[in-house]
This record gives structure tokens, sequence and C-alpha cells, in this order.
């Protein structure tokens, strides 16, 4: 694993997600605006994102039950809670993730939104963007603060969930990397 | 858990929870937990076993086990296929096992089963290609029961991040010999690190029960009135009169139903004893004025209809979990 970015730049390419949000919800209009990350670490991501902003509608996405590439050899994934405690109907949610690569998380997300009610509009706003060529699905993010482009994996670290932060250059991505 | 965030799960089968180690048990509740959500929210449903197709097979009455994997299959976007003895080709004389190799032929991904005869599930596992969930066999055990008991104590006790049961005291009282319940929360309970006393009159109440073998251990006594100042947990069974013969006076197991109230019944006043926050749970159907008093059953210890809702998100758990990792073998 090489490091891409350290604790601190991963911190200014957050803040950069949180400026471009500011950008587009003007400070009177906030409590129209919704943060929903994706467990785990997009979760971590909206949340510093939403203490920067003073949005109060934060949220938790799990998508497990969602995901086209359920079940395998002998494992089942972890299902997580979904956290959601205000209504989605009418508000401008932005969709939080660390790692933009085939869309397939994201195309999930979407459906689990929907059955959680009907925003305003769906933004997508992510960490790292593998760029288009890692697409399998047509999704691309509003807003990306970096983008990493190759054939190597990219791993995001944040705590608490993670030991460290930082952004790493993993291996070649083999079959099955990250959706 | 490996480092991909996936749990190896061995399990293609739920027959009993004896077959499911400590984490195999806390995995499924842990995931319990992450459909509970699912009953609140505007659309009661996750896509999760869409195109796959779950068989209730009731050979023994039933109205919450059966509704309740029914509810749980269909919030997870399966199909449905309904089953009971009554009025079908088993009252013409049809196996168990050719009944269920002729609906397996429909196309069945997971089979729900309850029966009167203990060990039917096992048999039809040993018979069939898809998955089978024990719905309750016999006397011997019915373990969705057992992890939605283990659930609401882990819920009502503050254990539900940690799901583990060390220092805590569950007493299980009433019809033990006859009670499949009893044998899931107690196999459930010990395994999570549990206390368990089982309470109920000598006849009801088998010496087996000291010593279950692989180290697990119940205290039994037939005091209720002193147990119960020293539990976390009382958890009523109900008394089983369609399982001991006598029609609806206890046959051969108490002299009277009276008698067994006045002994074994959990009244308001008996309630007393026990410690203030202490949880009062029973499976269904109650026996009311027999083994537990309305007014508890209704009261603030109750936790009797979150029991019920429990139930769902731990069947929808073991659904996800048995057809999941079947998919990849």
């Amino acid at each position: 694993m090489d490091p891409l970015a350290d604790a601190n730049q991963t911190a200014a390419l957050i803040a950069k997600m949180s400026a471009w949000v500011a950008g587009q919800a003007p400070d009177g209009q906030r409590d129209q605006w919704a943060l929903v990350g994706l467990r785990r670490r997009g979760d971590v991501i909206a949340g510093r994102m939403a203490e920067s902003l003073g949005i109060t509608n934060l949220g938790t996405l799990d998508i497990t039950l969602y995901r086209d590439d359920l079940g395998g050899a002998g494992t089942v994934p972890m299902v997580g809670t979904t956290e959601i405690d205000f209504s989605l109907d009418g508000l401008d949610v932005v969709l939080v993730d660390d790692v933009l690569m085939t869309g397939r998380s994201i195309r999930a997300a979407l459906d689990a939104m929907a059955d959680l009610g009907r925003p305003r509009r769906v933004w997508l706003a992510v960490l790292m963007d593998r760029g288009a060529e890692t697409r399998e699905l047509p999704i691309a993010a509003d807003f990306a603060a970096a983008v990493q482009s190759g054939p190597r994996s990219v791993e995001v670290r944040l705590r608490p969930g993670d030991s460290d932060e930082g952004v790493y250059l993993g291996e070649t991505a083999g079959e099955g990397v990250g959706i | 858990m490996t480092d991909d965030g996936k749990y190896p799960w061995p399990h293609r089968h739920l027959l009993t929870l004896a077959d499911y180690s400590a984490d195999d048990i806390r995995h499924v509740l842990t995931t319990a937990r992450g459909f509970e959500g699912i009953s609140t929210r505007s659309v009661k449903k996750a896509p999760a076993l869409r195109g796959r197709v779950v068989a209730n097979l009731f050979f023994e009455d039933s109205t919450r086990t059966s509704m309740s994997f029914q509810l749980a299959a269909q919030r997870l976007s399966a199909d449905v296929l309904s089953f009971s003895g009554k009025g079908s080709s088993v009252s013409k004389g049809e196996t168990l096992v050719d009944t269920a190799r002729n609906i397996e032929a429909m196309g069945v991904d997971v089979m729900v089963v309850r029966h009167h005869h203990s060990g039917a599930a096992a048999k039809l596992a040993a018979n069939v290609q898809c998955s089978v969930v024990n719905a309750g066999d016999g006397r011997h055990a019915h373990p969705t029961q057992g992890l939605l008991d283990i659930y609401t104590v882990a819920k009502r006790c503050g254990r539900l991040d940690s799901l583990d049961f060390t220092g805590l005291t569950v007493a299980i009282v009433g019809d033990i010999a006859n009670s499949r319940v009893a044998r899931s929360d107690l196999i459930g309970l010990k395994k999570l690190g549990a206390h368990v006393i089982l309470v109920g009159p000598p006849t009801l109440l088998p010496r087996g029960f000291a010593d279950l073998g692989d180290g697990m251990s119940a205290e039994l006594s037939h005091d209720l009135d002193a147990v119960l100042p020293r539990v976390d947990v009382v958890n009523m069974l109900r008394v089983q009169f369609e399982r001991m013969g006598g029609g609806k006076s206890g046959g051969p197991a108490f002299p009277s139903t009276r008698e067994y109230t006045a002994r074994y019944g959990l009244t308001a006043a008996r309630l007393k004893r026990a410690r203030p926050g202490v949880v009062v749970m029973h499976p269904g159907p109650m026996n009311r004025g027999l083994e537990i008093d309305a007014a508890v059953a209704d009261g603030p210890n109750s936790a009797i209809l979150e029991q019920v809702s429990h139930g769902l998100a731990v069947r929808m758990a073991v659904l996800f979990l048995v057809t999941t990792a079947a998919q990849g073998t």
C-alpha cells in the first residue's frame, strides 16, 4: 500500500467536499438539505461535513440488502442499520461515499433511498473518483474531491472504523474489488 | 468477520440452536438489528430475496409463527407458498418427505417447517436439496423463538451491542417437559453466557435438564417465589395441555389448574417479589389467568408484544442468512 494522501491531506479533501456543498446550499436554506453517508466510511465523511456545514439532517445508509452481488462461497455480508430519522421528502440529499468505482453501490443506494422517501434532488459527492473507465453503470459524481484513474485500487481509511487516516494506493484491481 | 466485511457463515439450515456457535447466534442477532428498521419505514420491503421462493409447511397449528415467517419472507421480496397440514394431501396419507419433495420440485429455495414430531425438520433437511428452517418440531426445538427471546433479552437488558449475557440470570418457568421453547431458549442463553434457572413442578421438570452436555448446565427449582428476587428476566411458558393427554385439567402433571396458578402463576402480587425492572416474557399463546395474570401480561414489565415484533426481524435475518449462504455453494 502506497500513501496517496496523509491525514491532513485527507481532511483537506473532505473540506473541499464541504465547500462544494456550501456553494450549492446557501446559508439560509440548509434545513432543506440532507447529507446521507454510505456505510462504512461514507457515513464518517458525511458526519464531518455535516458538522462543518451546520446541516442537521444527517443519515447513514446501509445498502447491503440492495446489492447485486449478495452471497458467495460460505460467507454472508454484514447487514448494518440504516439510520435516517428525518423525512427525505422534498429535500436536496447529498449522497456521500469514500470511493466511486463501478457505480454499483450508488445504484443500490438510490434504490434504498427510493424505499425511504422522495427527495427533491439527489446529489453525489465522493472523496475519490476512480475515473469513468472503471464505471459499470451510467452514474457520475456531482463532485469528487480527487480523481485517481488507473488500475491500482484506492483505499480510504478513516477513524474510528480504521486505525489510521489517509488515502492509499493498493494492488492492481482484480475481480470483485470494491463496488 | 473476514477482512472484506463478510462473515464466514457455515449454515444452510436452521434446525436447532445446538448446531450454531455463540458467534453464529450473535451474527443472526446483529443481522436482525439491521432488519428491524424495515418495519417502520414507508416502504416496508427490501429486495434481498427477490426471485426466491419460501415455502411455509405447517403440519401443526400456528398463528403467530406462520404469519411471522410469511411476512418476514415477503418483506424481503421473496415469493411465499403457504401450506397447512389440514385439508391437504397429508390427510390422504402422503408422507412428510413425499410432500416436501413434491413442493421442492416446484422450485423452492427455503422450507420453513413446523411438525408435531421431534426431528421432523432434520429429516426433511436430510431429504431435500433446499434450505430448511425449523419453525418448531414436537418437544425438540423452536430455534427462531429462541433467537427472538434472546434478542428481546439483549434489547431490554442493554446487551445489544455486546451480545454477552455474562451476569444475567434468566428464569424459564412452567411446563419445561413439553416445551421446545424452553430447550431452544436454554441452549441460546447458555451459549451467550447467561445463568438459567428452570422452574416448574417436579412432574414438568425433568432432571436431565440440569446437565445438557457440552459444559452447559441449568439450575433447577420447584420454588418460583424463591427464584423471583434473583432474576433479570422471567420467561413464562404456556401450559401445553395438548401434550399432556389429560384434557384441560393438566392430566397427571398437576392436581388442578388452580393449584398450578397458586404455585407457578405469575400474578401481580407475586411479581412484587422480583426486582422492579424485571423483564416478563411469554412465547404465546397465553393462558391468561393460568400461568400469567392479565395485569402482568399487559403491565410495564411485559415485553410480550416486543417479542412478536422482534420475531419478524429475527426471521428475516434467518431467511436471509440461510439463502445467501446457500447461494455460493
